[in-house]
């Protein structure tokens, strides 16, 4: 398949214009890090516009024409032999959440959140149960003691996850005084947290920097490198 | 104003320039750190796809923005290698309108340069709104959900999706996500329908999805850019040229200088007397 030619603005390729806009973006948030600024400003309303806009777009496309406006008024582009009237009723039932912008009927707009709000119960309560709570509880009840199962270094990791979840536990049980024996596990309980927290916080770091890594490598390879190194280097005749 | 009181009180400016040269100057100079040993979570995505058959079908979900690109583009063009070079048939569905365009791109890289062919080895049936039902349909029937790719034409003609109905016969699934997906995958894929699933997760996420490879509601983890490069590794990738080991030496740079100024700071803070004055 050949490939496709980007489209030209005033004989500059709109993959070129793309790469210097997003340049100067970057280098505009990126700006923020020595103090606020008009063009940070610039660039932040830039983003929160767009992306609202964006939304909408794909909102339009991917969710109103396909599930709505097709199915009743152009069937054949859903592999459809006659419009499909039932998708009425989720229609008007997002409509009414416009009601809101007026407040007389602003009632209207409880019906489909209280539909929403009921689908979305009846997918999640059972799936919680079975993904979130059964699974992790099983995984926790492990064998402690060393054996002809389990070595002696398997028995130590099972002995500390029990351990942890007990006495991260007994940490939130504010129904009894956090004293004596109960007091200690609620302290042990506060150090699994800090650990938790510790290597959250870690993951954090390493995602943070790994974004900073990659604007960096853009910023390089796709913009210095090709558009300004290069163009530079041919004027002086390098 | 002692030395310590200076150090503690310093312009955070110098942090961010400092932490802007640990970056800027391993990316520059192409220098490649040695590669540690892989965790064994990414170990076991890689064993797992190793031992599939030829023509297995591995879905992959592109459930990420380009916010998320740099940890999770490096991991999913590494992924998508080792799926076309074990001629496994690829299925990717995107749960994120932005995922769309960069399944695509990662499809079509690794597409063109080891001969994949769209529609015969791979496809991409694109963006569809609704999260869990989507996943919940696809358990049912691909095709009710997705009767057309991402460019519009008809699954049900297509070479790849030759016997392929439903999760029953998707191999194994691979989530790469940044936000709350993956748990919806485990939940209404994985536990629904039994499907194994994998997940390509940015590294803030790790730690929230520990839990479900202990519990081996996961089968392995691939956690960031450090995950992407121990991939690349399992892979034999050049490491001078492959994104994820590349930026894991930016990365590991960055990372020790954190360290030395954490310690700067905690030493700074007690021998100035600042813990005395609170």
């Amino acid at each position: 398949m050949p490939e496709a030619v980007a489209p030209e603005i005033l004989g500059i390729s709109t993959e070129v214009i793309g790469v210097w806009i997003a340049a100067f973006l970057t280098l505009a948030i990126f700006s923020f890090l020595y103090e606020d600024n008009p063009i940070y400003k610039f660039a932040e309303h830039l983003f929160v516009g767009v992306s609202a806009g964006y939304g909408v777009v794909i909102t339009w496309h991917e969710a109103v024409v396909p599930l709505l406006i097709d199915p009743l008024f152009r069937p054949e582009n859903v592999s459809l032999e006659a419009p499909n009237y039932i998708v009425i009723i989720p229609g008007v039932l997002g409509l009414l959440m416009f009601s809101r912008f007026i407040p007389r009927y602003d009632w209207l707009s409880r019906w489909p959140i209280a539909f929403v709000m009921g689908l979305s119960s009846g997918l999640a309560i059972p799936a919680a149960v079975q993904t979130y709570l059964l699974p992790q509880l099983y995984a926790t009840m492990l064998p402690i003691w060393p054996g002809v199962e389990i070595s002696a270094w398997t028995a130590i990791s099972n002995f500390l996850l029990v351990a942890g979840v007990l006495c991260t536990l007994a940490y939130f049980y504010f129904s009894r005084e956090h004293s004596g024996a109960f007091g200690v596990a609620s302290k042990v309980g506060i150090f699994f947290l800090m650990v938790a927290f510790g290597a959250s916080f870690g993951n954090t770091v390493m995602a943070r920097v790994s974004l900073l890594i990659g604007r960096v490598q853009f910023l390089y390879e796709d913009w210095w490198l090709p558009l300004v190194a290069e163009p530079i280097k041919r004027l002086f005749g390098g | 104003m002692t030395t310590w009181d200076r150090l503690l009180d310093l312009d955070r400016r110098w942090i961010f320039l400092g932490i802007a040269l640990a970056v800027v100057i391993p990316i520059v100079t192409k220098y490649a750190l040695p590669q540690g040993k892989p965790a064994p979570p990414t170990v076991a995505v890689y064993d797992y796809i190793d031992d599939l058959k030829p023509g297995d079908v591995v879905m992959i979900a592109f459930d990420y923005s380009p916010s998320s690109m740099p940890e999770l583009q490096p991991q999913a063009l590494a992924v998508v290698r080792h799926l076309f070079e074990r001629d496994l048939r690829v299925l990717s569905v995107s749960l994120n309108p932005q995922g769309t365009a960069l399944g695509r791109e990662v499809l079509a890289t690794i597409g063109d340069e080891l001969g994949a062919v769209d529609g015969v080895d791979y496809v991409h049936l694109g963006f569809k709104p609704g999260g869990s039902q989507v996943i919940l349909g696809m358990g049912e029937s691909i095709e009710v959900v997705y009767p057309t790719t991402a460019d519009g034409r008809k699954i049900s003609g297509l070479p790849i999706m030759a016997g392929v109905r439903n999760y029953d016969d998707v191999a194994l699934l691979i989530d790469f996500a940044a936000g709350n997906l993956p748990f919806a995958w485990i939940a209404y894929a994985g536990e629904r329908y039994k499907q194994d699933i994998a997940c390509g997760i940015t590294a803030v996420m790790a730690t929230d999805l520990y839990p479900y490879l202990q519990s081996d509601q996961i089968i392995g983890l691939i956690n960031g850019l450090k995950g992407a490069a121990e991939y690349e590794y399992l892979m034999g990738l050049d490491p001078t040229e492959a994104p994820g080991m590349l930026g894991m030496s930016a990365q590991s740079i960055a990372h020790l200088l954190i360290i030395v100024l954490v310690i700067a700071g905690n030493i700074a803070y007690f021998a100035s007397g600042r813990h005395r004055r609170r």
